[in-house]
C-alpha cells in the first residue's frame, strides 16, 4: 500500500511537471519579474497585501492592456521570509532570466537584502529596486550605480516632517526654541534620519530629542513619560511592527495628544492604528503611499481585476490598503520604468543593463499619472545618474478613527540642504570600498 | 548518542570505502568548481559549507562535551564583526582577520562558558541565551563596532587572500571549502585525542570523568572556546563570504535555532553529522520550493504553497527523528553497513 502511494505520488510529479508545458513562455517575447516576497514568517500578514498589490497591477497590465507594448510580464514569486540569506539565493537563482525573459531589476522587497546584494547587483549589472528604504547615501547613483532607494529616502522623511511641522506652525521661523521629540525603534532603520534632523536642527533652531525604543517595543512605558517630561511641541514617531501601536496607545495614555504625533512611513498603515483602537485618531502619518481605495487606477482595477476574480487579495476589505498601495506603486514605478527603457531599445524584453538605463531616465510627470490613473497616489519623479531618488515628497495622511484621510498634497523635502549629506556620506562610502563615482560626461 | 571512536568522519565503514574521503574532496575541489554553475557554488554549496562548520562548532560543545548552547548565533556575531573591525580599524589581512576573530570568539565562548561548572543541562541553554542576546545589544548599540554607519551593516571593502581576489563565486566557494575542510580535519582528530576522549567522559558522567582524574570544569571551559572558535569563523564566513554584508539581524536567535537543528537533525557526537544535517536544513527548503514552484505555481494559491511547503519541511524532520533519532548520520551509517553485506540482508 505504502509503495502504492509513492508510486501515485510520483507519477503524479511527473505528470505535472509535462502539464506545465515549456511552449507557454517560449516565444522570447517575455520581461522577467521575479518577486522575492514573505507570506510567511512575522511579517507576512504586511507582505501578503504588498504582493497583492503588485501582482494586482502587473496582470492588469498583462491580461487588460495586453503587456506592455505587447510585452508580456513574467511574473514569479519566491518564499523568503524577509530574510536576507533567502533573498541573497533567489537573487542568484533569477538574475539569467527564465526560459529566454531576461531580467530587467530586482525587486528585494527589504533593506537587509539590498545591502547584501549591493556589490553583486554591481558586478551583475542588475538594478535593485527598494522604494522608500535602503541607505539614504544610495540616493547618490554616482556611487551607488544599480540601487535605487525610489521615491523618498530617509533623509527626505525627516525634512519632510519638520515641513509639515513649519506648515501646522505657521513658518520655519516659529520652529525656533520648539522641541521636536523623535521616538524611534533602536536599530539602523531607527537611527537613519539621526544625521538629516541634526542638521534640520542647526538651521530652524528648534531642540531635537531622540529617544529610542528597543526592539520588539510592547512596552514604552518609561520612552513616554520621558516624553511627558519634555513637553514636546511634536513628536515624530519612527518605530515599526508590534512598537507602532503600542507607542500610540501608551502615548495617549501619558496625555500626548494623537494630532502631535507624525508617524513615519513604516508607521502608517492600517495595521499601525487599528490595533491602537480609538487612542489613534488624529494620528498623522507621512505617506509617499497614501492610503484609500478611491483612486482612478482602483476603479480601473476594481473593474477588470477585483471583479472578475483574478485579485491576488483574499479580503476585498483591503483593497486601497495602505500596504495594498505600496504594492501597486512599486509595480507602476517598474512597468513606467520598462516603458521608459522600451523607448529607446525597442518594443522587447529588456537586459540588466538596459533596465538600469532605463530607471536612471525615470520620468513620471502629472500629465502621465493621470493617464496611468495614479495622479494623487503617487508623486511625480523624475531620475537621473545622480538622483536614485527622483520624488522625495510625500503627502500626510490623518486617522480619522476608520480611516486614512489624506490631509496635504505632496510636500517636498529641503533637497538643498540634503544634498551635501549624501554626498559626504556617499564619498566616505566610496572611499571605503574604492569605487571611482561616474562622472556624467559621456552618459546620455 | 555515542559513536564508534574509529571513524569519526566517515559515513560510510571504514575498510569498504577507504577511499571515501579522498574522493569526497577530489569532487568538491575539482569536478565541483569545474562544473558547478555560479548559482550552485555561490548560492547553495557556500552557505551549505558555512552552516555545517558552524554545525560542527556548535556539535563539539554539545555532541562530544555534553554542554547545551542557544549561543550560537551570538558568537556567529562576535566572529563577523572582530573580523570587520580587524579589517577596517586595524587594517589586518583577510586571512589573518579571520583566524584572530576566531580565537577573539573563543575568548568571548569561554567568558560566556565559566557558569557550566555550577549550572548544566537546561539551565545552562537557558544561560547561553544571555550571549545571544547580549551580543545582538553590543553590536546593535555601539556605532564603533560598525564602524558608524549609517544602517548598522558591515561590508568588507574587497575580498583578497594573500593577495588574490576571491569574489568569483568560484573563488568564494574553494576559500570556504579549504577553511571548512581544514576545520573539519582538525576538529576529527581533536575528537579522537585525549582533549576529545576527555569531553566525551564528561558527556557521559561528569562524576565518574572526574573521578578519574579529568580536570572537568577546564576541560568544559575548554570546549566552550574550541567551539565559539568555529561558530566565531563560521559567522565571518557567512557575514563576509556569503551574505557580502551582514548586521546583527544576521546573527538572531533563529541562527541559533538553525544550527541547533542541524546537529539534533544530523546526529549529536558526529562530524559527519553536520554537513548532513546542513544538507537537510539548507537544501531541503530549496528543493521543496524548486519542486513546488515547477509543479503548482499559478495553479495553487501563492500564500498556501509556501505555508505547504513549511508543514512539509516540519513533516520531513518528524519523520526522519522518529525514524533515526539519533539523526541522519547514523541513518546513511546503517545504510552504509547494509550495503557492504548487500547479498546477504539488504
Amino acid at each position: 500500500m505504502k509503495r502504492l502511494t509513492l508510486t501515485a505520488l510520483l507519477a503524479a510529479t511527473f505528470a505535472g511537471t509535462a502539464l506545465v508545458s515549456p511552449a507557454a513562455y517560449a516565444d522570447g517575447k517575455e520581461q522577467y519579474v521575479p518577486l522575492p516576497t514573505y507570506r510567511v514568517g512575522p511579517y507576512a500578514s504586511s507582505g501578503t497585501l504588498w504582493w497583492a498589490g503588485e501582482i494586482d497591477y502587473l496582470r492588469y497590465i498583462n491580461d487588460v492592456e495586453g503587456g506592455i507594448n505587447g510585452v508580456k510580464l513574467k511574473v514569479e514569486e519566491f518564499e523568503t521570509e524577509w530574510s536576507p540569506d533567502r533573498t541573497v539565493e533567489v537573487y542568484e537563482r533569477v538574475k539569467n532570466g527564465k526560459d529566454g525573459a531576461p531580467v530587467a531589476f530586482f525587486f528585494t522587497h527589504g533593506t537587509p537584502a539590498t545591502y547584501a546584494l549591493t556589490e553583486r547587483s554591481a558586478k551583475d549589472k542588475i538594478s535593485l529596486i527598494d522604494p522608500a528604504g535602503g541607505q539614504p547615501e544610495a540616493t547618490n547613483g554616482l556611487v551607488f550605480s544599480y540601487v535605487f532607494p525610489l521615491l523618498l529616502n530617509y533623509y527626505s522623511q525627516a525634512s519632510v516632517g519638520i515641513n509639515y511641522i513649519a506648515q501646522k506652525e505657521g513658518g520655519f521661523d516659529k520652529l525656533k526654541g520648539k522641541k521636536i521629540v523623535t521616538v524611534y525603534h533602536d536599530s539602523a532603520y531607527g537611527r537613519a534620519t539621526q544625521p538629516a534632523v541634526t542638521v534640520l536642527a542647526k538651521k530652524y533652531g528648534f531642540e531635537d530629542v531622540q529617544i529610542p525604543v528597543a526592539d520588539p517595543g510592547n512596552e514604552q512605558s518609561p520612552q513616554w513619560r520621558q516624553v511627558r517630561e519634555i513637553k514636546p511641541d511634536w513628536v515624530f514617531l519612527r518605530t515599526w511592527g508590534v512598537s507602532t501601536p503600542v507607542a500610540i496607545k501608551t502615548a495617549a495614555r501619558f496625555g500626548i495628544p494623537a494630532d502631535h504625533i507624525i508617524g513615519d512611513v513604516w508607521a502608517g498603515s492600517e495595521a499601525d492604528v487599528i490595533p491602537a483602537g480609538a487612542a489613534a485618531t488624529g494620528y498623522q502619518a507621512l505617506a509617499p503611499y497614501p492610503g484609500g481605495p478611491e483612486f482612478e487606477i482602483h476603479n480601473r482595477l476594481r473593474k477588470t481585476i477585483l471583479e472578475a476574480g483574478k485579485s491576488d487579495l483574499k479580503d476585498p476589505k483591503f483593497f486601497g490598503a495602505v500596504y495594498y498601495n505600496i504594492g501597486l506603486i512599486n509595480a507602476a514605478l517598474a512597468v513606467e520604468a520598462l516603458r521608459v527603457g522600451q523607448a529607446k531599445f525597442g518594443n522587447r524584453p529588456l537586459n540588466g543593463e538596459e533596465g538600469h538605463w532605463a530607471f536612471e531616465h525615470l520620468t513620471i510627470d502629472d500629465a502621465r499619472l493621470k493617464q496611468i490613473g495614479f495622479y494623487g497616489l503617487l508623486q511625480s519623479i523624475k531620475l537621473s545618474p545622480a538622483d536614485h531618488e527622483g520624488g522625495g515628497a510625500a503627502r500626510i495622511q490623518q486617522w480619522d478613527g476608520k480611516k486614512w484621510v489624506l490631509v496635504t498634497d505632496w510636500i517636498q523635502a529641503d533637497h538643498a540642504l540634503l544634498r551635501p549629506l549624501i554626498e559626504e556620506k556617499s564619498a566616505a562610502y566610496a572611499k571605503e570600498h574604492n569605487i571611482t563615482p561616474r562622472t556624467l560626461a559621456g552618459e546620455n | 548518542m555515542s559513536q564508534s571512536l574509529s571513524s569519526p568522519l566517515l559515513v560510510l565503514p571504514d575498510n569498504n570505502f577507504r577511499l571515501f574521503t579522498p574522493a569526497i574532496l577530489l569532487i568538491g575541489f575539482i569536478v565541483v568548481p569545474v562544473t558547478g554553475s555560479d548559482y550552485w557554488l555561490g548560492a547553495i554549496l557556500v552557505p551549505f559549507l558555512i552552516l555545517s562548520l558552524a554545525g560542527l562548532g556548535l556539535n563539539l560543545l554539545t555532541g562530544y562535551a555534553g554542554q547545551t548552547s542557544l549561543g550560537s548565533g551570538g558568537f556567529m556575531s562576535v566572529g563577523a564583526f572582530a573580523t570587520f573591525g580587524l579589517v577596517v580599524h586595524g587594517g589586518v589581512p583577510l586571512p589573518v582577520a579571520l583566524l584572530l576573530s576566531g580565537l577573539i570568539t573563543a575568548g568571548a565562548g569561554l567568558l560566556f562558558g565559566l557558569p557550566s561548572d555550577r549550572i548544566k543541562g537546561f539551565y545552562l541553554m537557558v544561560s547561553s541565551l544571555a550571549a545571544q542576546f547580549f551580543f545582538e545589544w553590543l553590536f546593535q548599540k555601539f556605532p564603533w563596532f560598525y564602524n558608524y554607519d549609517s544602517s548598522g551593516t558591515i561590508e568588507l571593502p574587497r575580498l583578497s587572500v594573500f593577495g588574490l581576489d576571491v569574489s568569483s563565486p568560484v573563488g568564494r566557494y574553494l576559500t570556504t571549502l579549504v577553511i571548512v575542510v581544514a576545520l573539519t580535519w582538525f576538529a576529527a582528530n581533536l575528537v579522537r585525542s585525549q582533549t576529545g576522549r576527555s569531553w566525551m567522559a564528561i558527556r557521559d558522567m561528569d562524576t565518574a570523568a572526574a573521578v578519574i582524574g579529568i580536570p572537568v570544569y577546564r576541560t568544559k571551559v575548554l570546549a566552550f572556546a574550541v567551539s565559539s572558535f568555529y561558530l566565531g569563523v563560521a559567522g565571518a564566513l557567512w557575514a563576509f563570504i556569503y551574505l557580502g554584508s551582514a548586521s546583527v539581524q544576521s546573527f538572531g536567535i533563529a541562527r541559533s535555532f538553525q544550527v541547533l537543528f542541524i546537529i539534533i537533525i544530523g546526529g549529536v557526537g558526529s562530524i559527519s553529522g553536520n554537513f548532513i544535517g546542513a544538507a537537510f536544513i539548507s537544501l531541503l527548503p530549496l528543493a521543496i520550493d524548486h519542486v513546488a514552484q515547477h509543479l503548482f505555481a499559478g495553479h495553487v494559491d501563492a500564500g498556501l504553497l509556501q505555508n505547504i511547503q513549511k508543514a512539509i519541511f516540519g513533516l520531513l524532520i518528524i519523520l526522519f527523528l522518529v525514524r533515526e533519532p539519533d539523526g541522519l548520520a547514523r541513518l546513511f551509517k546503517s545504510f552504509g553497513e547494509r550495503l557492504t553485506n548487500w547479498p546477504l540482508r539488504f
